[in-house]
């Protein structure tokens, strides 16, 4: 909920940073997107109405809009755009079950995909849709998008969750530069700490930053092939590169002088504290989350590229990890309109016309990083790229949510556990092992 | 209600047989003549007994009936999620801290409101003290969570809570030094931490001095007066105390270079033998010195009150003080709801009783215990029991001051049967098993509330 929350913020600011930075360059997008699609558009779908129903609000919605508005133009068709709110499931449902679900819909999570398949709620992707998606996506996202072989959703909307963030006046100061490997981190760690400034901001209350934490170190010393396993419960959770994964993080959240306000500390910060604690507040030098910190930086004062920077989440073991989140597209109705629209978001073109606005982060590998309207979300597009076919989705996301995705509950509690005693990894595994039983049976 | 009922229905038969009453007991009968007729009764009782058998008879049925189902709502799992309940860990520790409540809330409650209320009836601002304790009232139990959750921010410049308890230490003792900072170690280090302090590995030999490098000094803590550090020159024991960090990097580590700053105002202690032979501070530059002191082979030590971080108050929001912070925030808010009603009830007490006590010599204590709070008791025992109710529903404080990081440590029945539902888990099998089992508990307590009010009625 708070990411869909902070990334709404982030496009929001996105816009106005845009704005001031090179104006018209957002206004240019939409220029040329309708030109070439009222040239080029042949208008089949003259007259018919479409309803997309997706989370984005504010600005994330009106440039959401922008896009639906070069598919108007290009078929003719009428699309209206309904906001669902933060929780999707609550107003996909009542829908659902009243048979009036609208054409298609932006599930936050693919594990939604799943549930609505299984309700026999989605309707399968047209063999033109699925063409379109096999030319733009890797299989992996093929998959995350299929249900037991059948696609039924596509990844339009992508979150980049494998980036450090730092606060470069502590860096000068510590004289450490970003780092590479783990162990580098771990030196530029006790060399932060030795300067008097506590490296990491862990946002501890929000257990879905240390899923998120967990997730990076994991795929980069365990690889994508077991990530996919561990994912979908099929190693457990005792296996011993989980670990491995595990051993890492205490690394860093088990020295007293690494985390600021120490373990107990940690737990009571949340998610855009502990953002104000490095930048605000500078207790802290670095937090590892996701693009969307850049709001957060923002308010806190911090300006980005200067004050506030990122690098890549560094290299744990042999794979360098990209792990994102996003925003699946589906059809609710078996529709040729329904379908072209699918169709449209998974596209190049529709991709490019939505990666020159800002906010927005593209999964789809023949988008062109050089649309991104400024040079941040550039280097991170570009970075999606090059990960090829080693890129992941948030794994606590592809988990049912009682154990991925509840405050409190399953691996969100155990993960908090275990930064209130890092010690304890045998014990850690044992309790996520127990609680994935419980989730999965 | 159905009592009268029936007695509606009899009394016109006994009417028309023309039987005189043949005892007291038949008085009332007599008296609900006067009322209508059944048929119209029923018409008037309809529209209200429709509306409560839709919102409340058949959400509770239908509850019951939900229990007995899987998460799907379509396996058959018999009394499954009510095993579930009493098995799980995570359920008992919310059972547990229900207890917890039930057993502290209701009696601080009361006590507090009575004892408002009877100071109240003494005081000149009577009225002004009771709308300032009711005033909480007034205020949302959201809200009234959101405002506790500062309260109890850890943080004292943020947490009132916090804030409070470190004044009122730091008027006793202040901290000095240098807190968290710690010796920097390692195998080439001649020093090394030690009980808190730090101490030399090898005893310090005169005309050598003894460097003791020191990394983690808070910026905040640096002294503005430290200058760059130096070794002292000159016999004796000696040496200095210094923060060995080149700010940008580069430097050596064990060793003072150019631009490293001393760390003024350290006590250093010259130990032999376990005992304190001499004491000396650090000046400016770092460096210190014993004078006239034996030779012999010493140890250096900086003890470690040098390095006491300042006293910064409790983990309000910690696992192990989160149940009795949010029952403190929830006295906050329902004090003066006790208060109020049992004033009300004080003002009903007669004086005559009162003045009768004091005439004959009791104590204003004797009066209290013996006069007043029996005659009170039944105020007592509704707020009692109205505040147990209150207690055991009790969810939107713990959701919303436990963070959720603390949440399962904090979680009580009503929040758990919530989640569980709604959070992520969609069991709404144990949901309804959950809040049957709510049900069962308060159940007992409403039909108190209830006879009693039936008493007093008639």
């Amino acid at each position: 909920m708070r990411k869909g929350r902070a990334a709404a913020i982030l496009a929001g600011l996105a816009v106005a940073v845009a704005a001031c930075g090179n104006a018209p360059t957002t206004t240019e997008p939409t220029a040329s997107a309708s030109a070439p699609a009222t040239g080029g558009g042949d208008k089949t779908l003259q007259g018919v109405k479409l309803e997309v129903a997706a989370k984005w609000t504010g600005a994330e919605q009106k440039n959401f809009e922008q896009v639906l508005k070069a598919f108007a133009d290009k078929t003719g068709a009428e699309v209206t755009y309904a906001s669902t709110g933060e929780d999707t499931g609550a107003y996909l449902g009542p829908r659902i079950q009243g048979n009036n679900p609208p054409d298609v819909a932006i599930l936050p999570q693919p594990g939604l995909v799943q549930q609505y398949a299984e309700q026999k709620a989605l309707k399968p992707l047209s063999a033109d849709v699925t063409k379109e998606i096999d030319a733009n996506y890797t299989p992996y996202w093929k998959e995350l998008g299929s249900v037991d072989g059948q696609v039924y959703g596509v990844l339009i909307k992508a979150a980049h969750k494998s980036l450090v963030w730092y606060r470069s006046s502590a860096f000068e100061e510590a004289g450490v530069q970003p780092a590479t490997t783990w162990d580098e981190l771990v030196k530029s760690a006790q060399t932060l700490a030795d300067s008097g400034t506590a490296p990491f901001s862990l946002c501890g209350a929000s257990g879905w930053t240390l899923t998120d934490l967990f997730e990076n170190v994991y795929l980069s010393t365990a690889g994508p092939e077991n990530y996919d396993k561990l994912s979908k419960h099929e190693i457990p959770w005792t296996d011993p590169s989980v670990k491995t994964a595990l051993e890492k993080i205490a690394q860093i959240a088990g020295k007293k002088e690494f985390v600021a306000g120490g373990s107990s500390g940690a737990l009571q910060t949340d998610f855009p504290t502990c953002v104000n604690d490095v930048y605000s507040t500078k207790k802290a030098a670095m937090v590892i989350e996701a693009d969307f910190v850049a709001v957060e930086a923002v308010q806190s004062g911090a300006k980005l590229g200067e004050e506030a920077k990122y690098f890549p989440f560094p290299k744990a073991g042999d794979t360098a990890p990209v792990v994102l989140g996003g925003d699946v597209a589906v059809a609710m109705k078996d529709s040729p309109g329904a379908m072209a629209l699918v169709q449209f978001l998974a596209s190049k073109e529709g991709g490019e016309i939505w990666a020159k606005l800002p906010g927005y982060l593209s999964p789809n590998k023949n988008v062109s990083p050089d649309n991104y309207p400024d040079e941040l979300t550039k280097q991170l597009g570009q970075t999606i790229v090059s990960a090829g076919d080693a890129v992941r989705y948030d794994m606590s996301d592809l988990a049912p949510s009682a154990f991925g995705g509840t405050d409190g509950k399953g691996e969100w509690k155990v993960l908090q556990d275990f930064l209130r005693n890092p010690t304890d990894v045998k014990g850690t595994q044992d309790a996520l092992e127990a609680e994935a039983k419980k989730a999965w049976k | 209600m159905t009592e009268r009922l029936d007695g509606r229905q009899d009394s016109p038969a006994a009417e028309a047989a023309g039987e005189p009453p043949t005892g007291p007991a038949d008085t009332p009968r007599k008296r609900t003549r006067l009322g209508p007729s059944p048929t119209v009764a029923i018409f008037f009782l309809l529209p209200a007994a429709l509306l409560l058998g839709i919102w409340v008879i058949y959400p509770i049925v239908f509850s019951i009936f939900r229990s007995l189902f899987d998460s799907v709502g379509t396996g058959f799992v018999g009394l499954g999620n009510y095993a579930t309940i009493f098995s799980d860990a995570g359920m008992l520790t919310t059972i547990r801290n229900n207890l917890i409540w039930v057993v502290v809330a209701p009696i601080i409650v009361t006590t507090l409101g009575l004892i408002f209320a009877v100071l109240t009836e003494r005081i000149r601002w009577a009225t002004a003290f009771k709308l300032i304790v009711f005033m909480p009232m007034a205020v949302s139990l959201m809200a009234a969570g959101v405002i506790f959750r500062l309260v109890y921010e850890e943080n004292p410049d943020k947490g009132l809570a916090n804030a409070i308890l470190t004044t009122v230490h730091d008027t006793f003792s202040s901290s000095q030094g240098y807190p968290e900072a710690r010796p920097r170690e390692g195998d080439q280090s001649q020093v090394a931490a030690q009980d808190g302090g730090v101490v030399t590995k090898q005893p310090a030999q005169a005309g050598r001095p003894v460097l003791i490098p020191i990394v983690g000094v808070k910026p905040d803590v640096m002294p503005s007066n430290a200058q760059a550090a130096q070794a002292p020159a000159g016999d004796g024991l000696s040496g200095t105390v210094w923060f060995d960090f080149t700010p940008g990097g580069g430097g050596q580590s064990g060793a003072i270079d150019g631009t490293e700053k001393g760390l003024p105002g350290m006590t250093v202690e010259a130990v032999q033998n376990g005992q304190v032979a001499a004491t000396a501070t650090t000046a400016e530059n770092g460096s210190f010195r014993f004078d006239g002191l034996a030779p012999g082979s010493y140890v250096v030590r900086l003890p470690q009150s040098n390095f006491e971080a300042s006293y910064g108050g409790l983990t309000w929001l910690g696992p192990a003080l989160i149940t009795p912070a949010i029952i403190g925030a929830f006295v906050w808010v329902w004090a003066g709801f006790a208060m109020v009603l049992i004033a009300a009830g004080l003002a009903a007490i007669p004086r005559d009783a009162l003045e009768a006590a004091r005439i004959d010599g009791a104590t204003e204590w004797q009066v209290f215990r013996k006069i007043t709070v029996p005659l009170l008791s039944p105020v007592l025992l509704v707020v009692f029991v109205t505040m147990i109710i209150n207690t055991l529903k009790v969810f939107d404080l713990v959701f919303i001051i436990a963070p959720s990081s603390v949440q399962p440590q904090a979680n009580v029945v009503a929040l758990e049967m919530w989640r569980v539902s709604f959070g992520g888990g969609g069991n709404q099998g144990l949901g309804s098993a959950l809040a049957i089992f709510l049900l069962i508990l308060v159940l007992p307590f409403m039909i108190m509330n209830i006879r009693r009010f039936r008493r007093e009625d008639t």
